[in-house]
């Protein structure tokens, strides 16, 4: 299977790869996925008092496209509020990085590690957790 | 040295020059049929497939008649279980393998589990071979077949084979081999092995694809197989359908090669794969998977842990490789060979299987060692199991949420 250009891209030169401090209040941290399954993620996210984004990372043990997705996350995460991050379909991961239907799976992990760096971004300032749909996959 | 390298040849070896240059006249001048009885055509297409039948059958220590040509090992293995399953049904129905043999010998057992078959998969032990005593155990009066590969193609452990048929003939069974990938790299002789039914192929051996052979002992005893392609009685009845004619010369010239430099070649990539793999395994949490004493001369399986088989590979731009992770297959589940040894999922995930072959050259082993080790540090800077890892942190302790 041949990957896109926009996933090479991304594999090849990933975008805010690393570790933020996640015992800062400022910070919220997702480990989504899990090793047996081949695809692990973990996205953090560090935001200031109006609640905007201001620094994301990450890292993914996974194939390609999941490397790829969780780049391309960060970059989209960085500037835009937490509610604005909140809207970040899986499906606009797939259209970006044209993921094949067997990779779909990389965004919906990627959508799930937003979601669950926020919440415990919000569990930490004293916010209660959101509901979050049950994982599609 | 050309990029990318090819190190996969498990799955298929390059045609070699040699045996390109055996056929050619087949597909052209030499295109009789060898079925045709009267007419030179005819003569000249059946004489080229009797001294392929002479190549095939000095590589392997049988006599001319005792070979069946086939499309290739898959349709083999069918003729030789379906086969003997319905040959030999008024003697019993019981089947024994194992549970990390190819899938062409796991499905057809499969198949003939539906026609009333009773199929014994055999466990392998952590290092991918059989359980003698528990073979031995498993052997019933109703037993007619036992079957079990001579190299596995994932891990290249090499079964015994010698004590696997003996078992099998002390308990009145017959012993069938899938050896696609042992025959012409290690020495296989079905008279010293005892085997009564054989299959291989000639693409693994750099022969063309869509070629192969079942090997069906006729003397000791003589065994026979019911046809599973009905037709113009070609193969002495047991394989019908026109011969396919160059396939065969190239099968013949690749074993003739092989028979003749597989000593030297064998000594070659043994050296080279042990170099390969005595530097990739100092990398620390690297894991050779498969016995090392018993095995085929050109495979390594290697796991590198907290890094994912895929996205490794993708580093390994310039590597054709290939890999037990899941994401390599349509399934989305790791490899089963590896998860029969005993490997856990995540280690499953995390092998490359590098298989050399006789256009290997140590240039290309030096550089895919580098490539390699470069691959795996750049997919663990990326990794947060590496860093958790690194920090000490138990990694079999945190609840994943599976999915």
């Amino acid at each position: 299977m041949a990957y896109s250009e926009k996933v090479i891209d991304h594999y090849t030169n990933p975008r805010n790869v690393g570790t933020l401090n996640k015992d800062n209040k400022n910070v919220g941290t997702g480990l989504v996925g899990a090793p047996e399954c081949g695809d692990v993620m973990r996205l953090q996210i560090e935001v200031d008092d109006n609640n905007m984004i201001t620094d994301a990372k990450f890292k993914t043990f996974g194939c390609g496209s999941a490397i790829a997705s969780s780049s391309l996350a960060t970059e989209w995460l960085k500037g835009k509020s937490i509610d604005e991050a909140l809207a970040i379909d899986n499906m606009d991961l797939v259209e970006e990085l044209a993921l094949p239907p067997v990779k779909i799976h990389c965004s919906v992990l990627a959508e799930d590690a937003i979601k669950s760096a926020i919440n415990d971004y919000r569990v930490k300032n004293g916010m209660e957790a959101l509901e979050l749909p049950k994982s599609h996959h | 040295m050309e990029l990318p390298i090819y190190l996969d040849n498990n799955a298929t070896t390059p045609l070699d020059p040699r045996v390109l240059e055996a056929m050619l006249p087949y597909f052209t001048n030499k295109f009789g049929n060898a079925a045709s009885r009267n007419h030179a055509f005819g003569w000249v297409a059946e004489e080229g497939v009797d001294y392929a039948r002479e190549q095939v059958a000095k590589l392997i220590g049988c006599t001319e008649k005792e070979i069946i040509f086939t499309s290739g090992a898959t349709e083999a293995d069918n003729l030789a279980i379906k086969g003997v399953f319905e040959m030999y049904a008024d003697k019993g129905n019981h089947i024994i393998t194992a549970t990390t043999e190819h899938k062409a010998v796991l499905d057809t057992c499969k198949h003939l589990e539906k026609q009333g078959a009773k199929v014994t998969y055999l466990q392998v032990k952590e290092d991918g071979l059989i359980d003698l005593a528990e073979l031995e155990a498993a052997m019933t009066p109703e037993t007619i077949l036992v079957t079990i590969m001579y190299g596995n193609n994932e891990i290249g452990v090499v079964q015994p084979i010698k004590e696997i048929s003996a078992i099998a003939h002390k308990h009145g069974a017959l012993f069938f081999t899938d050896a696609t990938q042992a025959v012409g790299k290690i020495p296989v002789d079905v008279n010293a092995d005892g085997i009564d039914l054989m299959a291989f192929s000639a693409h693994k051996m750099y022969g063309p694809k869509g070629v192969g052979a079942l090997y069906v002992r006729r003397k000791n005893p003589r065994v026979k197989v019911t046809s599973q392609m009905d037709g113009g009685g070609h193969e002495r009845g047991m394989r019908s359908g026109t011969l396919n004619v160059p396939g065969i010369v190239g099968l013949g010239k690749a074993c003739e090669l092989c028979r003749l430099e597989m000593d030297e070649e064998a000594k070659r990539l043994s050296a080279l794969r042990d170099k390969l793999e005595t530097s990739l395994n100092t990398m620390e949490e690297s894991y050779v998977n498969g016995n090392t004493q018993h095995r085929l001369p050109h495979v390594a399986n290697i796991s590198f842990k907290y890094v994912e088989g895929e996205g490794l590979m993708m580093a390994m731009k310039d590597l054709a490789v290939s890999s037990g992770s899941a994401c390599t297959s349509a399934s989305l589940e790791p490899s089963y060979v590896l998860k029969a040894l005993g490997l856990s999922d995540d280690l499953a995930h995390s092998s490359i299987r590098f298989g050399l072959g006789r256009f290997t050259t140590e240039e290309e082993v030096d550089y895919a060692i580098e490539n390699t080790r470069k691959a795996v540090n750049h997919l663990r800077d990326l990794s947060p199991l590496w860093e958790m890892f690194k920090e000490g942190i138990d990694l079999s302790k945190i609840e994943w949420a599976e999915h």
